[in-house]
């Protein structure tokens, strides 16, 4: 990281990098960076999220230019972006469809780091900057979605905001607080407004701190073992890495461009082309989907508190995962048995969000209910028990000797590398 | 390292391949900078503005009306004849911004004289039959214009701006 | 992988039953001629459909959101400048204060958005018994199903079912959710006589005018469609030569694991 035979090739870059390193330090951490060889593409939408974040900021910071963040005004503006500015049908799309990316690939991100143990020791602060990362993400897309000030954005800020009215004795007072008046208005889309600008830039200083905290260790890799010192394990980020990730940037591209040209509208809800009502609330009120799985779990539980407390639970148990999971081992290519168990997981995520965007009624209600369950039992008894009962399968000695050196099966030990 | 071996045998030029990819992706990245500057440009509600229909019929002779023109006023002056004669008697030596004035009117509507009614020093609205010529005056900072908008004395670098116009009838003016 | 893709097969068509709300029966499926990755308007049917909308639905439905001078864009119905400026000065305009501080009217010009029928939702409540005839700006974009919900809703007016009780001022359609709807059947055939002789239809006006909306909605589709199409194929023929570069950069490598 720190390479002391790094030096700027031109005469300003000499002069500069002696007053701020940033040369070096791009050369250190962003060229010559030792990355494990043997990453698999699922260690690349920690780039795709870069892009990702960056495109929101550019595309956000051009529809403020055009944007009025009033009660009276903000959905004829959005209107007027979408009409009159140029191109601005296509900033406007690349925004509302570029949340739903975002979103895409950190649960794709996330679960990469629960398969491959990426949370474990020593990367735990890593894993704990993520899920705050993971939390502002949702703040700003919540209140980015209010802004076209649609019946949903009304009505879905009206509910979760309601939600802070559930703490006891002082809960009026937040919700007052965070309204700025009596209900969902004016001086509530104003602050969104500029909360949903901050909010952004907090994230890009968080994900500094992020891969900062990822290049002490260095990166997690699909085996979960750690490299040898010697360098044999690793190739320069650039170009391999860069290449790599730059492949699949453009694949993901190609389904991003899939959703804002050919289908804009399909991930959103229609009533939010209806201008915010105050006196009418419709029939179904929703999150977008990125949010449908704490929808359910919030509304799983019958009291308004505990429901509260579970939905914000379910985020937070995640930043205990580290010390949850008593395996000793990393990856779950080696753990046959948390395998079972991850896909289970990914299972009852999809089925919450499922049950997130139904009535909160009937059969469905009862099965958010299991999910819920179910989902807490997973980190809270799961994680802890199958570190100390799962029999792991044998890890290999290095990334490049999959094959246990005296191990029998061959057969199935060649199985595992095609898996990875 | 097997990566030093190849380090030897490597072709001091970047291969064809690099090239390609690279000029590609750099036509991709000026495609997508090119809406991202673009919508700063006005658009479509503000360019349907851009023209004004003025009703000229009412203005009579000796008098003066402003409108609006893309956010800034327009004075619409209809001179009476001594004030044409007067414009056109200047010589030219006198004028730190020389021009005829028959080179600010339209031919055979000498009388109208349509102006950007800010001034060229820095940007203030002249204040009409004041000064000392018989035309503008800018309280900012001491500019005087004549009868045909010309700057005479005072800091304004040249004379009020004269857009672009036509006469669409005896009692229409477009403007823009 | 398999999984996953299972998995979200699975999801996708448990989703696709979500289209019908309660006992309204599915949209009809119309084959537009804006559908599909090249699809465009055809603009006669925009132009028959602006009329329909002038002579049937504006009485009721304000547009506000569009402008005049919009009819002779690219990519719409395309009406000539003149034709614009006629249809503009068609419609009586509030403008104002002059001079004298007064509010006055004025013929319409193309930069002046579209005349609402009433001057606020309260007042187009009152005259149509509390139910608030909706702005069609975004419609099609504000219902689920689309243009082809909007075409059904216009094709759905039929006589209820005997054992259905129908209120005073409240209709039965197909396709509206709860069966009912606050809107008399705005359209018989021959309401409209178009000006390019087409025999208008019930069928054909409620084409012709949801057209016209789904372009007043998206007025820019056509464009959206075409630059999508070269993306794309920008992206994929990208895609493959960053491929190439990745496989000779990575050949470097004697093993990789």
């Amino acid at each position: 990281m720190s390479d002391i035979n790094y030096k700027p090739t031109s005469a300003f870059g000499k002069w500069f990098d002696e007053r701020l390193p940033l040369l070096t330090l791009f050369n250190g951490h962003l060229m010559q960076y030792p990355t494990p060889k043997n990453l698999n593409y699922w260690w690349t939408f920690g780039g795709i999220l870069t892009f990702c974040l960056v495109t929101q900021i550019i595309t956000g910071i051009v529809l403020a230019m055009h944007y009025t963040a009033h009660a009276d005004l903000a959905f004829s503006s959005v209107e007027h972006i979408m009409r009159d500015v140029n191109y601005g049908w296509l900033i406007r799309y690349i925004h509302s469809n570029g949340a739903s990316m975002f979103f895409l690939a950190v649960y794709i991100h996330i679960f990469r780091a629960l398969f491959y143990g990426s949370y474990k020791s020593p990367r735990e602060v890593i894993w704990i900057l993520g899920i705050i990362i993971y939390i502002l993400m949702m703040a700003a897309a919540f209140m980015g979605y209010v802004l076209p000030w649609g019946q949903m954005s009304f009505w879905g800020a009206t509910v979760i905001t309601n939600l802070f009215s559930a703490i006891p004795l002082i809960g009026e007072s937040i919700t007052q607080w965070l309204w700025g008046g009596y209900s969902v208005d004016n001086p509530t889309l104003n602050r969104f407004f500029s909360l949903h600008y901050l909010i952004p830039f907090l994230i890009l200083g968080l994900v500094i701190l992020h891969i900062w905290a990822l290049h002490v260790p260095g990166n997690n890799n699909p085996v979960g073992i750690d490299l040898k010192k010697d360098g044999s394990d690793t190739v320069p980020f650039h170009p391999y890495i860069v290449i790599k990730d730059l492949f699949a940037l453009v694949i993901f591209m190609i389904i991003f461009a899939g959703f804002v040209f050919y289908a804009p509208n399909v991930l959103g809800h229609s009533d939010n082309y209806i201008p915010a009502d105050p006196l009418v609330t419709p029939a179904h009120i929703v999150p977008e989907w990125y949010l449908l799985p704490f929808y359910a779990i919030l509304r799983s539980v019958p009291d308004k508190l505990g429901g509260v407390v579970l939905m914000f639970g379910a985020i937070f148990i995640l930043a205990a995962l580290p010390w949850l999971d008593t395996s000793k081992v990393r990856s779950a290519v080696f753990r046959p048995i948390y395998k079972q168990f991850f896909w289970l997981l990914v299972i009852d995520v999809l089925v919450l969000g499922y049950m997130g965007a139904m009535p909160a009624e009937g059969t469905y209600l009862l099965i958010s209910r299991v999910a819920t369950v179910y989902y807490f039992l997973h980190f809270l008894i799961i994680m802890p028990l199958l570190g100390f009962m799962e029999k792991t399968k044998p890890v290999p000695l290095s990334i490049a000797d999959p094959i246990l050196s005296g191990s029998g099966n061959l057969a199935a030990a060649k199985k595992d590398n095609n898996n990875i | 390292m097997s990566e030093d071996n190849n380090k030897k045998e490597k072709p001091t030029r970047r291969e064809f391949i690099h090239i390609a990819t690279t000029t590609v992706g750099a036509v991709g990245a000026g495609c997508i900078a090119l809406p991202l500057v673009t919508q700063m440009n006005p658009d479509a509600s503000v360019k349907a503005l851009a023209k004004v229909e003025v009703d000229i019929s009412k203005i009579e002779k000796g008098n003066e009306v402003t409108v609006m023109w893309r956010g800034k006023p327009i004075f619409i002056r209809r001179r009476t004849d001594e004030e044409v004669n007067k414009a056109r008697q200047v010589s030219l030596k006198e004028l730190k911004d020389p021009q005829k004035d028959e080179d600010r009117v339209k031919k055979g509507k000498d009388e109208w004289l349509v102006m950007i009614g800010v001034c060229t020093h820095l940007g203030c609205v002249p204040l009409k039959q004041q000064g000392e010529y018989g035309g503008w005056f800018c309280p900012c900072h001491g500019s005087h214009y004549d009868i045909s908008g010309r700057i005479r004395k005072g800091p304004a670098p040249v004379n009020m701006e004269v857009p672009n116009y036509e006469f669409v009838s005896e009692n229409k003016l477009v403007i823009g | 992988m398999k999984k996953i893709f299972y998995l979200s097969s699975i999801l996708v068509l448990l989703c696709t039953n979500l289209l019908a709300a309660g006992d309204a029966a599915k949209p009809i499926k119309v084959d537009w001629s804006f559908n599909g990755f090249f699809g465009k308007f055809d603009r006669a049917q925009l132009q028959r459909g602006y009329q329909v909308y002038k002579e049937v639905c504006a009485s009721c439905h304000s547009m506000k959101y569009l402008s005049f001078r919009n009819l002779g864009e690219i990519g719409g119905p395309e009406f000539s400048e003149a034709e614009v400026k006629a249809i503009a000065a068609g419609f009586t305009v509030k403008d104002g204060p002059n001079e004298e501080g007064e509010m006055f009217d004025r013929p319409g010009l193309p930069k002046d958005k579209f005349v609402s029928p009433y001057p606020n939702e309260k007042a187009a409540r009152a005259v149509n018994g509390g139910a608030y005839p909706p702005d069609m700006s975004v419609l099609v974009k504000a219902r689920s199903g689309g243009a082809d919900y909007i075409y059904s809703i216009l094709m759905g007016y039929e006589n209820p079912p005997l054992d259905m009780k129908i209120e005073d001022g409240v209709y039965y359609n197909k396709y509206m959710a709860g069966n009912k709807i606050r809107m008399a059947a705005p359209l018989n055939d021959g309401s409209v006589e178009y000006s390019d002789g087409t025999k208008s239809s019930v069928s054909q006006m409620s084409k012709d005018v949801t057209a016209f909306l789904t372009w007043a909605a998206e007025p820019h589709l056509e464009k959206r469609k075409r630059i999508g199409f070269k993306t794309i194929l920008y992206l994929l023929i990208f895609s493959i030569l960053v491929f190439l570069s990745m496989k000779k950069i990575w050949s470097r490598i004697e093993t990789k694991v």
